[in-house]
């Protein structure tokens, strides 16, 4: 798919997709750059250094946002700002906010990347080839469909006693293929049956060129939104997942600091500059990709479209 | 003649109906299999002792660590083949018997389950029906009116972009904590015994209401989006189109539109219930109710293997109870379904 200027021109035309895009926008610049404005690490300790070595230190507990706090250093007392205030143990929550983020938008992209694939090269295959191919891919499909993904996270996760990032994203990757496969299927099932297809195949052309070459171009924008769909959904689970203690065994996320204002009372104590910025953070994020998509689905819908 | 007509189509009608069920039963029953299996195969498959992580929380009691070592190696029955194994466990399943909790030390899991379900469904059942139907008004009503759609549509996106449990701790921190309305923990209050009075269940509606609340508000968003996609495409369509040159009122329009977009709602619903279901699992964290999300935590935070194996089970189960009760909905519903499974099996 080559994206011209005129392409440009009409999804930019688009109000939701403008404002989807300028969201996703900002939030991945802030990843980017928002750990350079915080002298916390990831955990949202201070690192202190004791000669060689480094060692993480809390500032003052339950600060509002805004307040400053202070770290005890051998080299005396230093004085930071928190943006977002500390938790209950004296840790920055803006440090904890950014990196989770940073998390959430590398597992959005990773799992939600493999479900893409794992689920148009299923849904290609079983549309493309039909008959006994497709029964049985189908077949799988449709029992990994009815299975919550969330139960099968759980299972999967409790038995693994260390789970990094990498893993939680390889997990919820291979479990939330099935709607992307069944998607796929169906848009395969409909190009196979158009009338460029056929004259390729009158042609002469190869089967592997017809594949790559008619039928993939004319679904990429298809895809590509099937991405998106994908890349929140798999943030959405990772939350989930992390809320009710099977996320990543070391470090942090924003599941993980939902889960840790949850247990530490952070609701009743009234700090809600712990409990609320991570779940709107994310909240925010998904529905800027919910805006992208739906713009996209208007500029390749018409009919959708409201004039 | 006609008599014997209208009972052959009669006849093809149930044959369709029994074959879609038939088919769909199929799948199910596979899903069952499979789930049953996955239970059975990942403990094995994973890295780390589980049993020995089971045991350890019994280091300071030799005498329960022991019997609790018989125990598992009898009910895992790691001394015999493997398909010996799964074959066991099969009938253990099929016997309601999902092993002893070790949180709850010794109350089996089945039952532990069977005391949770119903916080569930009381939870689960009121709130995907009653969001389902406001979801899909208002929906249509955004369908219909510009100004209205370009009002609550980003309220609508808001509300399908939250985590459920995210949403519940917000309902928390204002209905409790700033304006004290409403219990934050807990089904009932701790000096109330559950009994049909009418305290008992005063007490339980005040416990009931804020994660219903939190259930009810993020689905919502999901169906009135979904509903004001369909009602535009519907509302475009050439039968009302000609129905409108018609002349007919707009009011018969809509209804005709509502009806057709319906259709892929129900199946939408069947594809959401597991999600709903996990959002279920974390509201209830939030607010300490003791259903089966709650009983997982539990599982998840102290390695109680069996309880979490059960929920896996239950959850399922429960999941693949409601997809079916949803296709035969949709069987009665769609006679296209009827039909399209008497002509070639499709």
């Amino acid at each position: 798919m080559k994206i011209s200027k005129e392409t440009l021109r009409i999804a930019f035309g688009n109000t939701k997709f403008k404002v989807g895009f300028v969201i996703i926008l900002i939030f991945v610049l802030w990843a980017m750059i928002g750990p350079l404005l915080t002298p916390f690490d990831s955990m949202g300790y201070y690192p202190v250094k004791f000669g060689e070595r480094i060692a993480p230190k809390p500032s003052l507990p339950s600060l509002k946002p805004g307040s400053v706090g202070e770290i005890f250093t051998p080299q005396g007392a230093v004085e930071v700002k928190h943006y977002l205030g500390t938790d209950s143990f004296g840790r920055d929550i803006y440090a904890q906010l950014v990196y989770g983020l940073r998390s959430s938008l590398f597992i959005g992209l990773i799992a939600g990347g493999l479900a893409t694939l794992i689920g148009l090269l299923i849904g290609f295959v079983a549309g493309y080839k039909g008959g006994w191919a497709d029964e049985s891919l189908m077949m799988i499909t449709n029992i990994m469909l009815v299975i919550p993904t969330m139960a099968l996270l759980i299972i999967i996760a409790a038995y693994l006693p260390y789970r990094g990032v990498g893993i939680e994203s390889l997990i919820i990757g291979l479990t939330a293929w099935p709607w992307t496969a069944r998607a796929v299927r169906a848009q395969t099932l409909s190009l196979k049956r158009r009338g460029f297809v056929d004259l390729a195949r009158i042609s002469g052309m190869s089967e592997s060129k017809i594949l790559f070459g008619e039928i993939l171009p004319n679904m990429m924008s298809y895809v590509f939104m099937v991405f998106i769909l994908q890349f929140g959904g798999s943030i959405l689970a990772a939350v989930g997942l992390d809320f009710i203690g099977l996320g990543p065994t070391r470090g942090m996320s924003l599941g993980i600091m939902l889960q840790q204002a949850v247990l530490w009372n952070a609701i009743n104590l009234g700090y809600w500059w712990w409990a609320i910025p991570p779940g709107l953070v994310i909240a925010v994020l998904i529905t800027g990709l919910y805006l992208i998509n739906t713009g996209l689905d208007e500029i390749f819908n018409p009919r959708l479209r409201r004039e | 003649m006609v008599k014997n007509i209208q009972a052959m189509s009669e006849g093809y009608k149930m044959s369709g109906i029994k074959r879609y069920l038939m088919r769909k039963s199929l799948i199910y029953a596979l899903t069952f299999v499979f789930a049953v299996t996955i239970d059975f195969i990942i403990p094995r498959l994973m890295p780390g002792d589980p049993i020995g992580v089971l045991l350890s929380r019994f280091a300071t009691l030799p005498d329960v660590a022991n019997y609790l070592h018989g125990y598992f190696i009898e009910a895992f029955g790691l001394n015999k083949p493997l398909w010996q194994q799964y074959l066991s466990f099969w009938n253990a399943v099929l016997h309601g018997d999902l092993g002893i909790s070790i949180y709850y030390y010794p109350k089996p899991v089945a039952q532990i389950i069977r005391e949770a379900l119903p916080y569930d469904l009381a939870l689960l059942l009121p709130s995907i029906i009653s969001s389902w139907v406001v979801g899909n008004w208002l929906g249509a009503y955004a369908g219909k009116s510009k100004r209205f759609d370009s009002y609550l549509m980003p309220i609508f996106y808001f509300l399908q972009a939250s985590p459920y449990f995210w949403f519940a701790i917000i309902l928390a921190y204002v209905f409790t904590v700033k304006l004290g309305l409403f219990p934050i923990s807990g089904a009932y209050g701790y000096g109330v015994i559950p009994s049909f009075s009418w305290t008992f269940i005063k007490d339980y509606l005040h416990h009931w209401i804020l994660p219903f609340l939190s259930l009810f508000f993020v689905q919502l968003g999901g169906w009135a989006i979904g509903m004001r996609n369909m009602i535009i495409y519907e509302v475009e369509a050439d039968y009302v189109r000609y129905l409108e040159s018609l002349g007919a009122s707009e009011r018969l329009l809509m209804k005709h539109a509502f009806k057709n977009a319906m259709l892929p709602q129900i199946t939408g619903l069947a594809l959401q219930l597991g999600l709903i279901v996990a959002g279920n699992v974390t509201v209830q964290v939030v607010f300490s109710y003791p259903g089966i999300g709650y009983i997982l935590m539990q599982g998840i935070m102290n390695q109680d293997y069996f309880l979490i194996q059960g929920c896996f089970l239950v959850i399922i189960l429960t999941v693949l109870i409601a997809n079916f009760t949803i296709d035969l909905l949709y069987a009665f519903i769609d006679p296209r379904i009827r039909y399209s499974y008497t002509e070639e099996g499709a």
